[in-house]
């Protein structure tokens, strides 16, 4: 039980990954498959950002009155990790934009039918 | 909450619904990450998942259509396999230490000195900000490389052809004065909270990032109501790639100055008679870097994106 | 400057890729990538001569020492593979211009010079860190400028490669930032050989256990090794040619190198033989890519197709190399990451010279080649026997010790069917051979001969794979020292 308690935080993270890891592989439009990866990206980050949190502690910002600070490495690898992720977004939607003219769809099926009937 | 919201993007077949389930999952993560002490990152979080994802998904909407079709084919393998790797995931959460635990390995090892010592080597308060500028300052430069290939990549895909960028364009926000008058009052505000930002990084949450955002939200908010051609007068795409290509070029400068002056790349103290101001100096300017690339990158993407929908609308004309 | 040789390896094609955007026109952008490319290849090579001679070089970025700073840090294993790579990317360069004369639009191809530059500096990043998340950014960097040079190819498909690449490749790199994270909480450290260190204390638990599972899962993605492979043939099929000489001679060669690294020099080793048998897994993985990707290389219409089948073997071998371990074993996987970047690069290369002058590069367009354009053609079977492993080529050689090691580990079952994988080679490069000379053209166009710096690049290729077949001092010395070095890491 008390594993239950120290780390339900945890669990719920990892079940919002697999949520998102779902949405891109099982659903076929575009757009939701990179609105999945955001999703599990997003939810890695959470997992990250919990590790580094101490009870009682506050923002990793130098201040007199403050003794204890919560853990400022994993806030940035996050930071980087977040542009990374808007990287991919913006460049994956940009490829949607190009098969959506080039294909005239942007379901998954839709676009293996016409490779194959080409 | 988040994983309501989650569950609502998988059952949702209306894209736009998606995009603004996707803007809040962004806006829920930023608090969350409040909670958890992390400001900076909640700042950063909440400019990109509560706003560029949303905004961006949005102008890819507009060009490929929001309803999205049925296909239930590949579920049942999928859920297995997600199963299987979220069964390996709890598992091993096992071994990991208690939330919030002060004692957890991960705490204890390298985090100390940056806590301890940023105070007196780097001189700044946000320790965020040392580490991310200075301790690990190429993870930086790499970041920066990052979205640099990001504007590249989306550039190669939705260029703008010079033909296309004198056609006259529709226009729906000549309509709207009161927004375009509202727009106008605001943009300055904008851009001179993001050179606050910017340069107040040190001192609390901010930095090069999240100014470089901000700045360009500003430059996006002008577009949108006076249209991508009036932008393009103001701020050129040619103007925008030196600029993305000359922050990066500024980040690696400063490495290579330091190089020149006996020190190992990007190793800022070296920069000047004093280490720290050296440091102060460094942080500065590769922030900067960071900053106007960004800004750059960002309104470069806009306009590929925007500018697509122009070339829609022509197309239909 | 020389003590600066680690950094400077990955910053001039990292600088040199916003340089690159900023002076690009026309030509200027090939020379000068071309360039930056070539001293690339300097600083690889001296680099290695000096690790070689003088041992391990560390480099503490921003001045702060390791963990508490990102290290450089430069050993046999990975000089030698910033050789390979800085060099296939400096021979492919060599005939890009002529090649996407063709194949990519003129107003596109500075921003095809600046994303393959930024490709090399990624790539030779991940090589040259030390620090786990570092590798992380890097293999993001190069990732997004792959699925950039991938997209501009010629074809719709293209961009569905490309975009199926990125949903696969964001996912492998999500895991193994997973990975990172997990072991991050457990340890406290980030960079690798502090990992090392720590790591055997909290070996006994679930989440370190875990955390190697998501990295390997993550680089078996990238690595495209069976069955997580299924984004490369459309992905080397589609991307414009000269980009798939450039990926195939060094992209999975760099996730290979990851495998490595992780499993021998971050991961207590002794660990991961007694809960799991890795080595098991390796070889049934390997050889299994090995002999279905072969197999389906044969019934492949289009060569390119059929060649990027046949990475995916070949890259079942070098895990199937891993698998059997011991200093043999490993010397055969570096041995083989060395001759199959050759051979690939000379087969893709040759290919590339057909696309420039037939547009296409499908069996049936490509008969009677043999005649037309002599010197590509033969170029191309010299690549083909490299990959079957004739003797007096480079391929032979890392055949050779593959199946040595196989067979010095009692593996009997295994050499014959590495041996199956050879014959089955046989058959789809005499199909591509059948074409080019014993069968009749389909029409008397006249072709000529490819542009002479493809035939520049492309035979400097060929001679590499002679001669490394012949005088192999410099790669099995080389492979030799690596892999004892990794060895003795082993606790």
């Amino acid at each position: 039980m008390t594993l239950l308690m120290s780390h339900y935080n945890y669990w719920i993270v990892v079940a919002l990954m697999m949520v998102g890891f779902f949405i891109v592989i099982a659903q076929g439009n575009l757009v939701k498959k990179i609105v999945g990866l955001n999703i599990f990206q997003t939810s890695v980050f959470i997992l990250y950002i919990s590790a580094g949190k101490i009870h009682g502690g506050s923002a990793p910002i130098l201040n007199d009155s403050i003794t204890v600070y919560s853990n400022p490495l994993p806030h940035v690898l996050i930071l980087t990790a977040i542009v990374v992720g808007i990287a991919t977004t913006a460049l994956g939607l940009a490829l949607v934009i190009r098969i959506n003219k080039a294909y005239g769809t942007i379901e998954e099926s839709e676009i293996q039918q016409r490779d194959h009937s080409c | 909450m988040l994983f309501a919201t989650a569950i609502g993007i998988v059952l949702s077949r209306d894209l736009i619904a998606v995009v603004m389930l996707t803007g809040i999952y962004g806006f829920l993560s930023a608090s969350f990450f409040v909670l958890m002490d992390a400001v900076d990152v909640a700042f950063t979080e909440a400019a990109v998942g509560a706003g560029i994802s949303p905004l961006l998904m949005l102008l890819t909407l507009a060009m490929v259509g929001r309803r999205e079709k049925a296909s239930r084919s590949r579920n049942f393998f999928a859920l297995m396999l997600v199963v299987i790797t979220g069964a390996l995931l709890m598992i091993g959460t096992f071994g990991m230490p208690a939330f919030g635990s002060a004692n957890a390995p991960a705490h204890m090892h390298v985090a100390p000195r940056y806590i301890e010592q940023s105070g007196t080597e780097i001189g700044i308060p946000n320790i965020v900000t040392s580490v991310l500028a200075s301790y690990r300052g190429f993870d930086t430069f790499g970041e920066v490389a990052v979205i640099f290939t990001a504007g590249i990549g989306v550039l190669s895909l939705l260029m703008l052809k010079p033909a296309q960028r004198k056609a006259p364009l529709s226009n729906v926000a000549k309509h709207h004065k009161v927004l375009r008058i509202v727009s106008k009052i605001l943009i300055p505000p904008i851009l001179l909270f993001a050179l606050y930002v910017q340069f107040h990084g040190d001192y609390g949450p901010g930095g090069g990032f999240q100014a470089g955002v901000i700045f360009a939200a500003g430059i996006i908010l002008y577009t949108m109501f006076f249209g991508v051609d009036v932008a393009q007068q103001v701020v050129s795409s040619a103007v925008l790639r030196v600029l993305a290509a000359f922050g990066v070029l500024l980040y690696g400068s400063v490495g290579l100055v330091s190089m020149l002056n006996g020190g190992e790349f990007l190793n800022y103290s070296v920069l000047a008679e004093n280490p720290l101001t050296g440091q102060h100096i460094g942080i500065l300017v590769i922030e900067l870097g960071v900053g106007i690339t960004v800004a750059a990158v960002m309104v470069m993407i806009f306009y590929c994106f925007a500018g697509q929908q122009n070339k829609k609308e022509e197309a239909e004309e | 400057m020389l003590s600066h040789l680690p950094i400077l390896q990955v910053i001039l094609p990292l600088l040199g890729a916003p340089a690159c955007l900023i002076l690009g026109r026309g030509k200027i952008a090939w020379l000068f990538a071309l360039l930056v490319s070539a001293l690339s290849f300097c600083i690889a090579a001296m680099l290695l001569h000096t690790v070689y001679h003088q041992g391990v070089i560390s480099y503490a970025l921003g001045g702060w020492q390791a963990p508490w700073g990102i290290e450089y840090r430069i050993d046999l294993l990975n000089a030698w593979l910033l050789l390979i790579v800085s060099g296939s990317s400096t021979v492919a360069l060599l005939a890009a211009q002529s090649s996407i004369n063709v194949e990519i639009a003129p107003e596109k191809q500075t921003i095809f010079f600046v994303a393959w530059l930024l490709c090399l500096a990624g790539l030779l990043g991940i090589l040259a860190t030390g620090d786990a998340f570092n590798v992380f950014v890097f293999l993001e960097v190069s990732s997004l400028s792959t699925y950039t040079l991938i997209s501009l190819g010629p074809h719709r498909q293209s961009l569905w490669a490309a975009f199926r690449y990125l949903i696969m490749g964001t996912i492998g790199a999500t895991f193994i930032l997973i990975g990172i994270g997990l072991m991050y909480i457990m340890t406290g450290t980030l960079n690798m050989q502090d990992l090392a260190q720590r790591l055997p204390l909290a070996s006994d638990s679930s989440t370190v256990f875990t955390a190697y599972a998501f990295i390997l899962v993550g680089i078996s993605l990238k690595l495209a090794l069976f069955p997580l492979h299924l984004w490369l043939p459309n992905a080397y099929n589609h991307a414009p040619s000269i980009v798939t000489t450039f990926l195939a001679a060094s992209a999975t060669k760099v996730a290979l190198y990851l495998l490595i690294r992780f499993t021998y020099t971050v991961f207590p080793s002794h660990f991961s033989q007694i809960d799991i048998p890795l080595e098991e897994i390796f070889i049934v993985l390997g050889i299994t890519g090995v002999l279905s990707a072969s197999v389906a290389a044969i019934y492949q219409a289009d060569v390119k197709r059929a060649i990027a089948y046949s990475s995916v073997a070949q890259i079942g071998y070098m895990v199937v190399g891993l698998g059997i371990g011991g200093v043999l074993g490993l010397q055969a996987t570096l041995l083989h990451v060395f001759n199959h970047a050759l051979m690939k690069a000379t087969l893709f290369m040759a290919l590339a010279a057909i696309a420039c002058r037939i547009g296409v590069t499908t069996l049936t367009s490509m008969q009677g080649l043999g005649r037309k354009m002599p010197w590509t053609s033969f170029g191309f079977v010299v690549g083909g026997l490299s990959l079957i492993g004739v003797p007096l080529t480079a391929g032979f050689i890392s055949k050779w010790y593959l199946v040595s090691a196989a067979a010095l580990s009692g593996r009997w079952g295994l050499v014959v069917l590495i041996m199956v994988g050879s014959l089955l080679a046989i058959v789809y490069i005499w199909r591509v051979v059948e074409a080019l000379y014993f069968k009749p053209a389909a029409d008397s166009t006249p072709i000529k001969e490819a542009p002479l710096a493809m035939l520049l690049a492309l035979w400097l290729l060929v001679f590499a794979n002679v001669y490394f077949g012949i005088d192999t001092r410099l790669p099995v010395s080389i492979s030799a020292e690596a892999a004892t070095a990794l060895q003795e890491g082993r606790p």
